[in-house]
């Protein structure tokens, strides 16, 4: 077949148009446009449609990416998002925030000699189109089944189980602690990388297949996991509560006026929309000078938030090199060319103060790279007298998180790891308490919005079994 | 939406609210908070639950304008809604039979140290309540804290009601005469409280306090409300918002609350010149 040989290919894929670095380095829209019909048609058509696609194997939730790719180069635009939405709920989100280049594109047969097909973008581009046209077709779902189930909180994995068992029957009601659904995808990550209007429209696609969703509910202090159980009539519960508490330095004057952890500032410009103050109300400083210090997606998104907020500088501060870094390679290419100020190999040794409270400086020392420590990477050692300041008047430790103990610390039988997350099968999310799963942050420690959400879909599937079977095997987390 | 189902005006700054809220006041707790968001583009603010009423299903708050939402709060009246209503958050008051405590109030102050005397009364202690402002018609809750209160005493900075004094003035007076209290709970504007610890420190007597930090999601995601107690970073929405208030460090406190000053100005000014246009 002709469609087959490889010359007629294009074999560069088709990039996605974005807006300037200097330009959007000074507003909150999105990035990249997106895909037109003609470009997504052009990029489809390089898939090979290999009879073993490996690339399905590296999604976390095995969507069928040959089969939406084919629908794809054919123009059935919808029917291609309907194929994604078979095995993921939330495509217009993991279209933009999936690592592909490290799952189902790694494995992309193109990418031996040359590029592989650019699934993320494709992906994201038929979720567009399918909201764009206006038709949202809600699955068929099977009977009503009158079993209830409470999903706590309403992030990628809270969303993702909600969907499945919404579909298989059940009834479901998620319980949020903000006032905004979402969790990490509304809070977390920036207006520019994942419009909020985005996550309202998939949140909104989840109501549609008659999941409850309730806001304001902070489980752990209005109810507990017992209470609803007992009280709530809720014959299962899925704990899917985000990893949540930051982590800080710990070093001399963090507690100085304008040093926030990532969580607050991203909170304060995302969730509460402090970019516009005074518009709306939630103050945030903007900074001059800011320094963010960590590696991760979550440094660069607080980074790329406070040039958006008229920062002058903003100096990266990370301890390792930036091969070692944990972010996106793209993450890190787009926080450069906007003009963020990499500083690797520094860490912040304590926070100056202007003598009314507020930070004027953060003190560095230099490190160098020794031997490899614990988890494979050289570890940082300080060169001795290489101290320097660098005047800042915001900082941003982006350092991760740690278990938040309001939920689960007050559930008792529920077992914890040491660091406080919560004890799961990983197949299942089946925790050590009859009848309570759990699956994303809370059980893995930070992690992406793929994994939770697949996290979520396999706790559905064993939920919907636990309910037929009521079987409930501990075997598995004997004492460790 | 949280139905406003009773306002009363306490004084020119000081206004309280009966909000609808069944399951919060069903689990609310002495020493508990709530945090609210007047509309869309409102921002996220702790208040006290000062009161609870299980078979009304109300919570009630008072608070002082201070800032663009407090402002706007008031403007708000019965039969009135706010958006979001959240709680209740924080940890509850440890509340034991001690013997003999004595429970400060000052300013706004007054209306969360009263279901904390309410709960140790019940609970049978002795309870000796202060409670302080700065004039005469910023004292309200008068007759409530008598009824939960085996003694009362008012004072104003200025005399215009009570005994003209500071709260620490009869506190110390009652820590020198009697030298069997087991507790002083205090709440009230951080530089009150500095002052009762270091009163009461004087005195060895165990001593609590609430603090009032700037907070966003209070379920101890953000860390807006870090505090510093006994040389270490804790958070005042989960950790707290009591804490032993010899090991609290106020002057941090102090510092992290003017944070925005600059911010609240503008927001006010803002607000008040949009309300102007319409």
């Amino acid at each position: 077949m002709g469609e087959r040989q490889e010359t007629e290919r294009p074999k560069k894929r088709i990039p996605m148009r974005e807006q300037p670095p200097g330009e959007r380095a000074r507003n909150f829209m999105e990035v990249p446009y997106g895909y037109t019909a003609e470009e997504a048609v052009e990029e489809a058509s390089r898939c090979l449609q290999c009879l073993k696609p490996m690339c399905r194997l590296g999604c976390p939730v095995l969507v069928d990416i040959p089969a939406f790719i084919k629908l794809i180069r054919e123009g059935r635009f919808i029917e291609a998002a309907w194929k994604i939405k078979e095995d993921n709920a939330l495509p217009a989100v993991c279209g933009r925030v999936c690592p592909q280049e490290i799952q189902c594109e790694s494995l992309c047969i193109l990418g031996k000699k040359g590029e592989p097909v650019a699934i993320g973008n494709l992906e994201r581009f038929v979720a567009d189109f399918e909201r764009d046209a206006g038709e949202i077709r809600v699955p068929e779902k099977l009977p009503t089944t009158g079993r209830r189930i409470a999903v706590i909180g309403s992030g990628p994995a809270g969303l993702a189980c909600a969907a499945d068992l919404a579909k298989l029957g059940h009834h479901v009601t998620i319980f949020e602690a903000l006032h905004k659904p979402g969790g990490v995808l509304i809070y977390g990550i920036p207006e520019f990388r994942l419009p909020k209007i985005i996550v309202e429209r998939e949140v909104d696609y989840i109501k549609k297949l008659g999941v409850d969703v309730m806001v304001n509910t902070v489980i752990g202090k209005l109810y507990t996991i017992d209470e609803l159980l007992t009280e709530g009539r809720y014959d299962a519960c899925f704990i899917a509560t985000g990893a949540g508490l930051p982590l800080f330095l710990g070093i001399p004057g963090e507690n100085l006026n304008g040093i926030y952890s990532a969580n607050e500032f991203l909170t304060r410009a995302n969730l509460m929309k402090s970019y516009l103050f005074p518009e709306y109300d939630t103050p945030v400083k903007r900074g001059r000078s800011v320094a963010v210090i960590g590696g991760g997606n979550v440094a660069m998104d607080a980074a790329r938030v406070a040039l958006r907020l008229g920062a002058e500088k903003v100096h990266l501060i990370y301890r390792r090199s930036e091969a070692e870094m944990p972010a996106r390679r793209a993450e890190i290419h787009h926080a450069r060319e906007e003009g963020v100020e990499f500083n690797t190999l520094t860490n912040p040794v304590r926070f100056l103060d202007d003598g009314k409270g507020n930070v004027s400086g953060v003190e560095c020392i230099r490190m160098e790279l020794g031997e490899p420590d614990e988890s494979g990477r050289r570890k940082p050692v300080p060169v001795k007298g290489s101290e320097f300041t660098i005047p800042i008047d915001v900082a941003i430790p982006a350092l991760g998180t740690r278990s938040n103990p309001l939920l689960v610390s007050n559930v008792p039988g529920l077992g914890l790891t040491k660091k406080g997350y919560i004890v799961a099968d990983e197949e299942t999310g089946m925790t050590t308490k009859k009848g309570v799963f759990a699956g994303g942050d809370i059980v893995t420690g930070s992690a992406t919005v793929i994994l939770a959400l697949g996290a979520g879909r396999k706790s559905a599937q064993a939920i919907d079994d636990y309910l037929k079977w009521k079987f409930w095997d501990t075997r598995k987390f004997a004492p460790s | 939406m949280y139905r406003i189902a009773r306002k009363d005006i306490l004084s020119e700054a000081v206004v309280s609210f009966e909000i609808e809220a069944r399951e919060i006041a069903n689990k609310a707790r002495a020493g508990q908070f709530f945090v609210l968001r007047i509309d869309e583009r409102g921002e996220r603010i702790p208040l006290t639950i000062a009161d609870f009423d299980r078979d009304r299903g109300t919570i009630t708050t008072v608070f002082q304008k201070v800032g663009k939402t407090t402002h706007h709060l008031a403007t708000l009246g019965e039969g009135d809604s706010i958006s979001d209503v959240v709680g209740p958050l924080g940890t509850p008051t440890h509340i034991d039979r001690f013997g003999n405590v004595i429970c400060v109030g000052g300013g706004v102050g007054i209306a969360p140290i009263f279901p904390i005397a309410r709960a140790l009364k019940h609970a049978g202690n002795t309870v000796i309540s202060i409670i302080g402002a700065r004039m005469r018609e910023l004292i309200f809750w008068e007759e409530k804290m008598r009824s939960v209160s085996d003694k009362l005493i008012v004072t104003t900075d200025d005399g215009s009601y009570g005994r003209k004094a500071v709260v620490t003035v009869p506190l110390d007076e009652l820590l020198t005469n009697n030298e069997d209290i087991q507790r002083v709970y205090a709440i009230g504007p951080a530089i009150m409280m500095k002052f009762v610890c270091i009163t009461t420190q004087k005195h060895r007597v165990k001593t609590i306090v609430s603090l009032n930090s700037i907070m966003v999601d209070a379920t101890g995601m953000c860390g807006a409300c870090r505090v510093e107690v006994g040389g270490e970073t804790k958070f005042a929405c989960v950790d707290g918002p009591e804490f032993d208030g010899h090991a609290v460090d106020f002057d941090v406190l102090m510092a992290r609350q003017r944070m925005y000053l600059s911010e609240e100005k503008e927001a006010l000014e803002h607000y008040r010149k949009k309300k102007e246009v319409s």
